[in-house]
């Protein structure tokens, strides 16, 4: 049913481009600011894992930077921390550096920053989900930074042996991603081995788990990145198995999406008629490097980007931030670097319009 | 896949060790939880004033001094680090940044005569400094790191011989009237250890099991004015009550698993224990454990206050408290990173108990 909404909509807006669909999908234009980012002088970003904006526009950009240290307990090897998370106002001016050396951060993985501005750090290394106050205070802490590893390390268990079955509990393991709903309810996507989605309230008390790793609907190989909209449908990046699952907040499966290739980062503008943006990134080659724009029924609206180191193409996007529509903020993996993406959609207008001659 | 690889990959074999928890066998309540009356309390909201930049890892270690100075023994990024506050929760200064002991934060303490100690289960050591922070003294030995990072001995390997100078992940220390030393010791060797007040190996009693006298992890260690040593043996949920010399002399089952351990001073002293929820933070186990229980010292259960959870009041795996007052209790909690106030209101709970 809105899904007809929907697609009234594009029939209404972009009757003119219908032909294409089916067929290629439109380009966006875009723009690429240049150094973006002002870095003090002996500062420098590293893997960019996450980047995400507040309500004043400041950036937040969670890094991996240096080596992570291991140190030598009695008979155990312990790990230090090596990812840094800075703030940047809107104009990209270093502003400060938040919780240098802190317990959790190990290896980065996403940075996003709720409807209070408050700043939520996921870490895969200390399979930590932290939420800092606006100020940059701790206010709550999720999941637990493992004590020691084993050396040698002792080989996992059978990845069969976790399939189908969404663990339940607050312990992650190389969680990736987090979302709110209007409530306040906690969404964490959990990892590639656990691959489930764990849901909490608003005080970061447990409540329930789905997914579980394997292919059939409703499970997860490597749930990615997670997107709530402002109807409290959860959009998932299941990477693995290459599509977006769409659940209510109980987690039954509505539906999934499977063209916009594998979907490593989405983001969801804000405002009354929402977009989702997912990204099919490349690995550090110059191949398959695509962000759609859809509705939120799926529905593409058109493309943009391409793989490789200049300005506007990327190198591996690992999170999108997309808080206004056509100001898309990109973190890349191998390039070191964040983006701010400005989009010129009209112009999809022109071409079509050009392409249709 | 490139976020998958590297350090993630070694990550994976600890992360392992969840999965199991989540399907361990949740245990019962502790057997007073039922008939142990509740305390009133309440917790000041941002207790511990940090500066800028400077957080709180894990909160392992709380302790207070004569004065009302507070120690934070805390796991943070780098290594583990000692901080010191005033009565209110004023950041003074830090202690020890990058002392070779430092490594994995067990314990903080403060003996009669203010002098801070450390314990550590990374380095196994025990540090004593004089109240304005020097090192007067140390304890077995942090390992040479020569031969490369050791392996991790598989599960269930016996572990080496206790040595009388040695630790085996310590976990806390007291002091008699005397001075003398009781070090709880620990994760791998299982046993109380005393020492003459220079340091000196006198005794020790425990290995590895559930009899009269072994132990499962001595997690905490107190005593009280008579000289007379309490130990949280965590992995028996019990206390094991010990002479001076170490006998046996009797044990409390009734409070759970006991985590942390306080005996507040002043003629007539009373015992904390919290059988607080595991530090994975399971909420399965939230029904069951997270709260704290006032005893007697002979283990009468006189009430009991708090509950897990993330919020202000509630626990987030309770590691160590301190009660030189009574009433106004310090808890430091593993996985929530901080340091809680917290005041009892035990007369409140007296005309409730009335009321009934």
């Amino acid at each position: 049913m809105k899904r007809s909404v929907y697609l009234f909509c594009v029939l209404s807006l972009c009757f003119a481009a219908m032909p294409l669909f089916g067929q290629s999908i439109p380009e966006i234009a875009y723009d690429s600011t240049p150094n973006l980012l002002k870095m003090p002088d002996d500062i420098y970003l590293g893997e960019v894992l996450g980047v995400s904006t507040n309500s004043k526009g400041h950036i937040y950009v969670y890094t991996r930077t240096g080596s992570v240290n291991l140190t030598t307990g009695t008979n155990r090897v312990l790990v230090r921390s090596a990812s840094r998370l800075f703030e940047f106002d809107q104009t990209g001016k270093y502003v400060r550096e938040i919780g240098q050396g802190l317990y959790g951060f190990v290896q980065a993985h996403a940075v996003r920053v709720d409807a209070q501005d408050n700043i939520w750090v996921v870490d895969e290394g200390s399979n930590m989900v932290i939420k800092f106050d606006p100020e940059g205070r701790v206010l709550m802490t999720m999941g637990r930074k493992p004590e020691a590893i084993n050396n040698p390390v002792r080989p996992p268990a059978p990845a069969a042996a976790g399939r189908g079955t969404a663990f339940p509990g607050d312990t992650f393991n190389g969680p990736s991603d987090v979302a709110w709903d209007a409530a306040g309810d906690i969404f964490v996507a959990d990892g590639s081995v656990p691959s489930r989605v764990a849901k909490f309230d608003k005080n970061g008390v447990y409540i329930k788990s789905w997914g579980g790793r394997g292919e059939a609907p409703g499970q997860f190989s490597s749930p990615h990145s997670i997107v709530v909209d402002a109807k409290e449908n959860v959009y998932v990046a299941d990477r693995g198995n290459k599509r977006i699952q769409v659940f209510d907040t109980d987690g039954n499966l509505k539906t999934q999406y499977a063209n916009v290739g594998a979907p490593w980062a989405l983001c969801i503008t804000s405002g009354p008629h929402q977009y989702l943006y997912s990204s099919d990134s490349n690995t550090g080659d110059f191949e398959n490097a695509t962000i759609y724009k859809m509705e939120l029924d799926g529905t593409i609206l058109g493309k943009f980007g391409a793989g490789g180191k200049q300005l506007k193409a990327f190198g591996t996007v690992h999170e999108m931030d997309c808080r206004k529509e056509n100001e898309v903020y990109v973190g890349e993996i191998t390039n070191w670097r964040v983006q701010k993406l400005t989009l010129h959609p009209q112009k999809i207008e022109s071409s079509r319009t050009a392409a249709a001659k | 896949m490139k976020c998958h690889i590297g350090l993630f990959s070694l990550l994976l074999a600890v992360g392992f060790a969840p999965r199991l928890l989540a399907q361990e066998n949740v245990p019962p309540p502790a057997k007073a939880f039922a008939t142990a009356p509740e305390i009133a309390y309440d917790s000041v909201p941002n207790f511990l004033k940090l500066p800028t930049g400077l957080y709180l890892g894990e909160g392992i270690g709380v302790a207070r001094n004569s004065k009302g100075d507070v120690f934070v023994y805390t796991r943070s990024g780098e290594a583990s680090r000692l901080f010191e506050f005033d009565p209110k929760g004023m950041f003074i200064r830090e202690i020890g940044k990058g002392l070779l002991g430092f490594q994995m934060a067990h314990a903080v303490r403060v003996d009669p005569q203010d002098n801070i100690w450390v314990v550590d289960e990374g380095t196994d050591m025990v540090i004593k400094f004089t109240s304005d922070g020097r090192v007067a003294m140390t304890m077995g030995r942090r390992p040479e790191f020569g031969g490369g990072l050791r392996a991790t001995p598989p599960p269930n390997t016996p572990p080496p011989a206790a040595e009388p100078y040695r630790f085996g992940r310590p976990t806390d220390v007291a002091w008699d009237a005397a001075g003398n030393i009781f070090i709880s010791d620990g994760y791998t060797n299982s046993r109380v250890v005393k020492y003459d007040k220079d340091g000196r190996f006198i005794k020790a009693i425990g290995t590895k099991g559930n009899g009269p006298g072994q132990f499962n992890t001595p997690h905490s260690i107190q005593t009280d004015a008579k000289g007379i040593v309490y130990v949280a043996d965590r992995g028996n949920r019990r206390i094991q009550v010990l002479s001076n010399d170490l006998e046996v002399k009797a044990v409390y089952d009734n409070v759970g698993t006991p985590w942390a351990l306080c005996i507040t001073p002043g003629p007539h002293q009373y015992l904390y224990s919290s059988n607080s929820n595991p530090d994975n933070n399971n909420s399965l186990f939230n029904a069951v454990s997270g709260e704290i229980y006032k005893m007697e010292l002979d283990g009468t259960v006189l009430g009991k206050f708090g509950k897990a959870g993330k919020q202000l009041k509630e626990f987030t795996t309770v590691h160590a408290m301190d009660c030189r007052n009574e009433n106004d209790l310090l808890t430091a909690e593993i996985t929530g990173w901080r340091v809680q106030r917290l005041t009892l209101h035990p007369q409140t709970q007296t005309s409730s108990r009335a009321s009934r």
